[in-house]
């Protein structure tokens, strides 16, 4: 095995170019041949075979957890060089969501690993998070040698079959010849057209089990049809639509961020002047302080978006699912609009809101042909007024008593404004999340970082980590829910471990704060299991792992505390007690009509 | 207490008058808009791999389709099998299973069939053997085969559209059926026509593949 140690792998590109550049002379193809069968091959075993197949497709960084099935290819990580970063962390579901982040901060899968049994299902949140959010993650998970399979052996679950609803695609090794191929079409799988999370389930016979065979060159399978390109005439007569509506509406979904078509999209909207809402996963495609936003839309979203949702008359549509907690009841759901849908996915088109103008492809692309096709800027001049007037009528405000309780939106807001524009924000679920994408200003893409179509509470700390590993130069900022917090806090010792400086603002209400809501709205203000009074210190409990422990209560206080808290180099939490009372408005109640938000609770 | 945001209530907003159904379609006051459910054949060429039957069972069940029958077996390429499903859906719906359908990884083409698609199915049922004359009649009179004949049962087997194989249990009713057994419908499209994308663009690139020396295209290209 230690001969191979010091063998890096070639670039299976290279060793191509190579072949054919000889082909010319026949005697030379010869004596290439001759060398390549002569070469030893890099890899020796299985396990190597993936790891091989991981340096191929460019992998910098992984995260995981050891284990009994998964040791072989930790082995291999530790015999092949240590040129891939591992970060070992606290629980599988903590190298999920963090694999998640990094996934999203570099446009690549972030890796994450586990072994059989238990660390493969600790995963599973954290694989169906990305899954409903479209973030290309790559599981690999230990199983137990193929011979007890199927037959109850210790730590052995169906990982495939758990996860088949979950992933994108996911597979059972079962070659060590072929376990390095696998791993780099997973990978690519992950990021071709719609992303998505991949797993590879690897039996520990077949890492541990001979081979000679050095993964090929990451392809995708051969019946795998790449995204189609947007169909010329069905652009034509989408732009032809917009052109002519009096009242259009662009709706930004988290496809226009995972498409890298941002900038085409503020290019359209800026030329033809036309207003922009985004869903809570598109925040950061288009400037929320630009004129034109109208920030986001759903739920919690804002009054003027969902006004302007619920009134415009050609809604053109990038990237999105229509989520339910954006439209709300589907009919009233942009009553009056004409649907102009474009996805990577045909299979989100009509799916939920039935588009008059279908536009399959690459959101950029599509964006950059409807530009071109765009006869005019609609005449909308009443409309853009309209717009504005909502934003004067629904402003996102609260009030700010001058002593405690302190209001959670200050605490975001303040924060936002000693931070820098791309900084990054991750958060947990619950109201804290409401409130970071309410009243932080988001103007970049890939600074938002929240689990939404999952609703994972404990995501915020996890993908903090991912996102600063991802990007150690930018500023990380995690909004967390006491809840949320407590739910994954383990991973605090990761950071301190690997020193990953990042801010973590507790927004402790001492409740599970959205619970609390809704029991108090909808079910009589019975509190059942929704308050906390027991929470620690968290604090102190940042102080134990390492980490640097500040609390807040006070207005005054607050912007002094959370610039020392970002000044600390190193891993640090704010425990900010803030008013227990407050929430979350506006709100569209589940299933119902966006129009008609809720400003206060006797709203509802 | 939560002071709330300020801005006219909900009853003192003016309201959109449009209307979507629930498939989120825009409903022209006018004329409505209701999609009724229909029946509707859908084959499915897929990668023959362990797990392929419970990926495709396992789509139908979580995103709740209405499914008739599903059937599968190999085809002339030992790489693939067709999977053939009857669903009852309205037109969204059908559009809806062939697109996710299509989003599964080891599915390789998937196509709606025509209603003048070519459909059968299968039922094997044992009745009671006191009238052995009267259930040879029935069968025949169905086309059917008999494939058992002892003193108490009679086991026969039936070919068939849907509706005649109802009619042939009706028919065998009178003995009384012990028990059944009953396929799915398995189907292809008729005459000329393709029933995946994927075998016509395989036999077309049979055909024109020089090397092929056997009359039949050779199907077990990848
Ligand atoms: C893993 C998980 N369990 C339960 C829930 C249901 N849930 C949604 S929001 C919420 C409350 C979150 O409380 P906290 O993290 O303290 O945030 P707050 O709402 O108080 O800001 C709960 C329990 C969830 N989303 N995720």
């Amino acid at each position: 095995m230690s001969e191979h140690a010091s063998t890096t792998v070639p670039d299976t590109d290279e060793q191509h170019t190579t072949d054919t550049a000889t082909s010319e002379s026949g005697t030379e193809i010869e004596s290439e041949n001759e060398r390549t069968s002569e070469r030893q091959s890099v890899v020796t075993t299985g396990a190597e075979s993936v790891v091989a197949a991981l340096r191929n497709v460019g992998v910098e960084d992984l995260f995981g957890v050891q284990g009994g099935a998964i040791m072989p290819v930790y082995d291999a990580l530790y015999s092949t060089g240590s040129d891939l970063n591992h970060v070992t962390m606290a629980h599988e579901q903590g190298a999920a969501h963090a694999a998640d982040a990094y996934g999203q901060v570099t446009g690549t899968p972030g890796v994450c690993m586990a072994t059989s049994g238990p660390g493969a299902t600790n995963l599973a949140t954290g694989i169906a998070d990305a899954d409903m959010d479209s973030d290309p993650v790559i599981a690999l998970t230990g199983q137990v040698p193929t011979n007890l399979v199927g037959n109850d052996a210790f730590q052995e679950t169906d990982t495939v079959g758990v996860t088949r609803p979950i992933t994108k695609a996911n597979y059972f090794a079962g070659d060590s010849d072929t376990v390095g191929d696998v791993v780099g079409e997973a990978f690519m799988l992950a990021r071709e057209g719609r992303p998505g999370p991949t797993l590879v389930d690897l039996p520990k016979d077949v890492t541990l089990g001979d081979t000679d065979t050095d993964p090929d060159t990451a392809s995708l399978p051969e019946y795998h049809e790449i995204t189609e390109e947007p169909d010329e005439k069905a652009v034509r007569e989408a732009a032809r639509v917009l052109a002519d509506a009096e009242k259009p509406l662009i709706l930004s979904g988290g496809g226009v961020i995972k498409g890298d078509a941002s900038e085409a999209l503020r290019r359209f909207a800026r030329e033809y002047q036309i207003p922009v809402v985004t869903t809570m996963p598109g925040i950061g495609s288009f400037p929320e302080d630009h004129e034109l936003s109208m920030e986001w839309a759903g739920m919690h979203g804002t009054g003027y978006a969902n006004m302007a949702i619920s009134h415009c008359d050609c809604l053109f549509a990038i990237g999105t699912r229509f989520d339910d907690r954006l439209t709300g009841g589907i009919e009233t759901f942009a009553p009056d609009a004409e649907v102009i849908h474009a996805d990577i996915d045909p299979a989100e088109i009509s799916k939920n809101v039935h588009a008059e103008y279908p536009l399959i492809g690459d959101a950029a692309r599509v964006i950059e042909q409807m530009h071109t096709e765009m006869a005019c800027t609609p005449d909308a001049n009443e409309w853009r007024e309209q717009c504005v007037t909502w934003k004067e009528e629904y402003p996102m405000t609260y009030a700010t008593p001058d002593d405690e309780p302190l209001k959670p939106q200050f605490v975001v807001e303040a924060m936002d404004e000693i931070t820098p524009d791309d900084a990054i924000v991750t958060t947990g679920v619950g109201q804290h999340q409401m409130w970071a994408a309410q009243y932080w200003s988001f103007t970049e893409p890939n600074t938002w970082i929240s689990s939404h179509g999952l609703g994972t509470m404990g995501y915020g700390l996890p993908a903090a980590l991912g996102a600063k590993v991802a990007a150690p130069d930018r500023e990380v900022v995690c909004f967390d829910g006491d809840g949320s917090f407590l739910m994954t806090v383990e991973e605090l010792s990761v950071a301190v471990r690997e020193n990953l400086d990042i801010t973590v603002i507790v927004l402790n209400n001492e409740a599970i704060g959205m619970v609390r809501q809704w029991q108090d709205a909808f079910f009589g203000q019975r509190r059942m299991a929704s308050e906390y009074p027991w929470i620690p210190d968290f604090a102190k409990l940042a102080e134990a792992f390492g980490a640097k422990g500040f609390t807040l209560r006070d207005y005054d206080d607050t912007a002094d505390t959370l610039q020392a808290a970002r000044a600390y180099d190193g891993p640090s939490v704010v425990d900010a007690y803030v008013d227990p009372a407050e929430n979350v408005y506006p709100m569209v109640s589940s299933g119902g009509n966006n129009a008609q938000f809720a400003l206060s609770e006797d709203q509802l | 207490m939560s002071q709330g945001l300020s801005g006219p209530r909900p009853e003192a907003r003016e309201m959109p008058d449009g209307q979507r159904s629930k498939h989120g379609i825009r409903i022209d006051p006018q004329t409505g808009a209701r999609h009724e459910p229909e029946r509707t054949v859908i084959s499915a060429l897929v990668k023959h791999e362990p797990g392929v039957l419970s990926k495709v069972s396992g789509l139908v069940s979580r995103r709740q389709f209405n499914i008739e029958s599903l059937t599968v077996g190999p085809t002339t390429n030992p790489e693939s099998a067709r999977i053939t499903l009857v669903i009852e859906e309205p037109d969204p719906g059908v559009r809806q299973v062939k697109r996710q359908l299509k989003k599964l990884m080891p599915v390789i083409s998937v196509r709606e069939l025509g209603d003048d698609a070519i459909r059968r199915e299968l039922v094997v049922l044992k009745v009671h053997g006191d009238e052995p004359d009267k259930v040879h009649a029935i069968t025949q009179m169905y086309d059917g085969l008999t494939l058992d004949a002892g003193p108490r049962t009679i086991t026969v087997e039936i070919t068939g559209d849907e509706q005649k194989i109802n009619d042939a249990i009706d028919a065998f009713q009178q003995f009384g059926i012990r028990e059944l057994a009953r396929t799915g419908q398995t189907a292809l499209a008729r005459g000329e026509e393709w029933t995946t994308h994927a075998e016509e663009e395989r036999y077309e690139r049979a055909c024109t593949e020089p090397s092929s020396n056997d009359t039949e295209p050779n199907t077990d290209t990848k």
